[in-house]
């Protein structure tokens, strides 16, 4: 996602770097390439307009064209009008972002409970699968959940959420079991089932109350703005069941239409979050830039996988990091956080400063940084990576191989990988489908992992100099240091990559 | 001629929400009113609001402006007249009929990314194959999503053709073994396989994609003899990146543009012509099974801009 986005945001600072003193006129021709990026990405027209009108007054204002470092500045003012079309307070000060770490609005909690959640949208949007999504999210929380099918229209939908449910209690074992509220005998063809699903979605309140749920999600039809008789039974779902929050689900990938959409739901309904899904396609991200501009509902999540767990909550200015190419290194601690406890790390850091870690600790790291998503997705999160990895073929195979090497060990060569010689290399080879040498290097590096962590944690400066050679020479850290990155194109485009980030550092 | 006129209000009154916004927005934008650059800065807007992409949007503007100076343009009913001509214009001849097999079943692979509308444009299909007098035979290849084929067999009850399936979570290349065979020995005419949605950027399910394609060619000669892509015709400029990997990945043959109802902008179908040239067969213009069209282009524009 973003990827031309950045790109083209890229290009004008780079253009604007390179000279000594810039010219209004630059800065209008740079922002002609800026507002076409910006309208290939989708972004609607008029916040396109609005955008660009602003950034040049606030260049032309504080006279950008007089500093000495006129790329910076643009940037700078740049992320700052990004932030805010996000939705986000430019004026935060970029150190609290670590201290926001792992919070979430999220849902609120009311007395008595339960809270309600209605989602609406569009066909297709992604409704069902976003609610099984937000109820693994409040299942991890503890908080008692329930589903409710409203949507009576399209064939299957019941069957559809019922099967979602089932999966999200048999994926994620911690929190109360998640219920489901369903009537199939209720459904019928599309338009003829109109008005039930207020009925539907209050005998599923009854049934919450009772059971003692803290939060009903409604999943509502999929329906057209444009549908007149179908907003109105959004309308009176709407009115029977005063949910506390309504959240409207918009495809990422949409293109100019997505803020009439928006606008039409949020008229009928005054929607108070908007939930963006596919985020992992290549969308340019329009809709994002868009919808809460236009509605002033901001974006409180985002999908980005097909997997239940794959949802964020939304943060304006972390985004808007990623959009300029700057990379997120918060959303990356806050993914470690969530998969690793502290007590665990505690635990492994001194065992590592013992020079103790055996191949079992190795591997269920390994499990963990897979966990944290693909190889692609954290990278892209690092500063600067993320335009070098756009032509990149990211080899998520390559942890999956030495995993399997690593079960291919017996238990006690796990724990001394020292006793490992060749036939036994040859035994993990054939065992996991993997070549010797690749066996070989694989302890290798384990070694110079633990010799390092050890003279990193007793040795003083000149120790961890020596650590972080012998490590270099080792070829880095397993898996790192193989050959996980093909570059598709040249390597040309990598190395640029790095030079401008040097560049902008001056 | 009557049964022209039918389709032609039938369509019209699918695109009228495309009309209303686009087109009758042009017109009442554009009619009598003398053309200057502030006209010209309007129409700008709207056109990019519409989809039709940034470039084609630069191209008709640039000639429009060209033209204006040069005093060819004068009036905003000129404009029309050109923008018609124009957007008919960028249509050459495609074939846009569906490819049949010369003996033996035909197979139509339909893809798409996730929330299309795969499923109900089969049903579409299903229904339009029926009507001309064909027998249909549903392969039900979505084994990943929720619900999906329970989705197709409600579909097939409805419109009473049989559905062959695998078991959720099995092998859609398996699934769509079982479908040929099937269609072979019971000696159907048409063929459709619905299959998972899946996004362009997802290498591995891609390469499923390519996975089921063969297998159905290796169980029967030339298929499948029709691959295609169902876009939906609000996404942006997005739609483009999908035929481009899904042309790679499938060989798409056609498109079938879903749920232009919905959105005030049937412009992406230009940017589609522009982009690709897979032609657009279909459209999708409802939420019935008969609300299919074939797309042709001449009347399409003609219906965009009809009064």
């Amino acid at each position: 996602m973003f990827d031309r986005l950045s790109d083209g945001f890229n290009n004008v600072f780079r253009k604007l770097s390179g000279q000594g003193s810039i010219s209004e006129k630059n800065i209008t021709d740079a922002m002609a390439e800026v507002r076409t990026a910006l309208l290939e990405a989708d972004v609607h027209y008029d916040v396109v307009k609005a955008f660009c009108d602003e950034v040049v007054a606030d260049v032309l204002g504080r006279e950008v064209t007089k500093s000495l470092k006129p790329g910076q500045e643009m940037i700078g003012i740049v992320h700052r009008r990004l932030v805010a079309l996000l939705g986000g307070d430019p004026d935060a000060d970029p150190q609290e972002a670590l201290k926001t770490l792992g919070t979430d609005r999220g849902i609120m909690k009311v007395s008595p409970p339960p809270t309600v959640v209605m989602m609406c949208g569009l066909q297709g949007s992604g409704k069902t699968t976003t609610c099984g999504k937000l109820a693994a999210m409040l299942k991890k929380q503890g908080r008692k959940t329930m589903v409710c099918a409203a949507d009576l229209q399209r064939p299957a939908a019941i069957e559809q959420l019922h099967t979602v449910v089932e999966h999200v209690n048999k994926q994620f074992t911690q929190g109360p079991t998640v219920l489901f509220h369903g009537e199939p005998d209720k459904a019928a063809e599309y338009g003829k089932a109109v008005n039930v699903a207020v009925k539907v979605c209050q005998r599923a309140l009854d049934e919450a109350r009772q059971q003692g749920v803290d939060v009903l999600i409604l999943d509502t039809a999929g329906r057209l703005h444009v549908n007149d008789e179908l907003m109105t039974e959004l309308h009176l779902v709407n009115r029977a069941m005063m949910p506390h929050h309504i959240f409207l689900v918009v495809d990422a990938m949409t293109g100019q239409d997505a803020v009439n959409s928006a606008k039409a739901f949020h008229e009928r309904l005054t929607v108070d979050g908007v939930i963006l899904t596919k985020f992992d396609s290549d969308t340019r991200g329009g809709a994002a830039l868009s919808v809460k501009q236009v509605t002033g509902a901001p974006i409180r999540y985002i999908g980005v996988g097909e997997k239940l767990d794959q949802i964020e909550p939304f943060h304006p200015e972390r985004m808007a990091g990623r959009i300029l190419g700057m990379g997120d290194v918060v959303s990356l601690v806050e993914k470690a956080q969530q998969e690793v406890s502290e007590e665990d790390a505690a635990k492994l850091s001194e065992k590592m400063a013992r020079g103790e870690m055996t191949m079992d600790d190795f591997l269920s790291q390994l499990r963990t940084l897979r966990r944290m998503g693909s190889m692609k997705q954290l990278l892209g999160l690092l500063p600067g990576v993320g335009s070098m990895l756009k032509d990149a073929d990211v080899d998520e195979g390559q942890l999956k191989r030495i995993e399997a090497m690593i079960q291919s060990m017996t238990a006690e060569e796990r724990a001394h990988p020292k006793i490992i010689h060749a036939p036994r290399r040859r035994r993990i080879a054939e065992g996991s489908g993997s070549e010797q040498p690749a066996v070989g290097q694989l302890i290798k590096q384990f070694d110079a992992i633990n010799k390092m962590a050890k003279s990193m944690a007793g040795a003083g400066g000149a120790g961890r100099i020596a650590a972080a050679r012998q490590m270099a020479s080792a070829g880095g850290m397993p898996g790192m240091g193989l050959p996980m990155m093909k570059t598709k194109g040249s390597t040309k485009q990598a190395k640029r990559g790095v030079k401008q980030r040097k560049k902008r550092k001056h | 001629m009557g049964l022209f006129k039918s389709v032609v209000s039938k369509l019209r009154k699918g695109l009228d929400r495309t009309r209303e916004t686009f087109v009758a927005g042009l017109r009442s934008m554009l009619v009598g009113r003398k053309l200057d650059e502030a006209l010209i800065e309007e129409l700008e807007s709207r056109l990019i609001q519409s989809d039709v992409g940034v470039r084609t949007t630069t191209a008709l503007i640039t000639q429009i402006r060209a033209d204006y100076k040069s005093g060819q343009l004068a009036r905003g009913e000129d404009v029309l007249e050109f923008l018609k001509a124009e957007l008919k214009s960028r249509w050459p001849e495609a074939d846009r009929t569906l490819h049949f097999a010369d003996a033996g079943p035909t197979v139509i692979l339909v893809t798409g990314v996730n929330g299309a509308g795969k499923t109900t444009s089969i049903a579409k299909l299903c229904s339009q194959l029926r009507n001309e007098g064909r027998t249909v035979l549903l392969g039900a290849c979505d084994t990943f999503r929720a619900g999906a084929v329970r989705q197709l067999e409600i579909w097939a009850e409805r419109l009473g053709v049989e559905v062959v399936k695998g078991q959720q979570g099995g092998d859609p290349a398996a699934v769509a073994f079982d479908a040929c065979s099937a269609a072979v020995s019971r000696g159907v005419d048409v063929l459709i396989l619905d299959t998972a949605g899946r996004l362009h950027t997802q290498d591995p399910l891609m390469r499923q994609l390519t996975k089921i394609r063969s297998v159905a060619t290796k169980k029967i000669e030339g298929a499948p003899h029709e691959t295609l892509l169902v876009l939906d015709a609000t996404a942006g400029q997005n739609a483009l990146r999908q035929a481009e990997e899904f042309g790679k990945a499938a060989g798409v043959t056609g498109i079938f543009l879903a749920k232009l109802d919905g959105t005030a902008k049937g412009g992406i179908v230009v940017a589609i012509r522009e982009a690709t040239n897979i032609p657009v067969k279909f459209i999708g213009v409802g939420e019935t099974p008969d609300d299919i069209e074939p797309f042709d282009p001449e009347r399409f524009v003609e219906a965009m801009f009809a009064e």
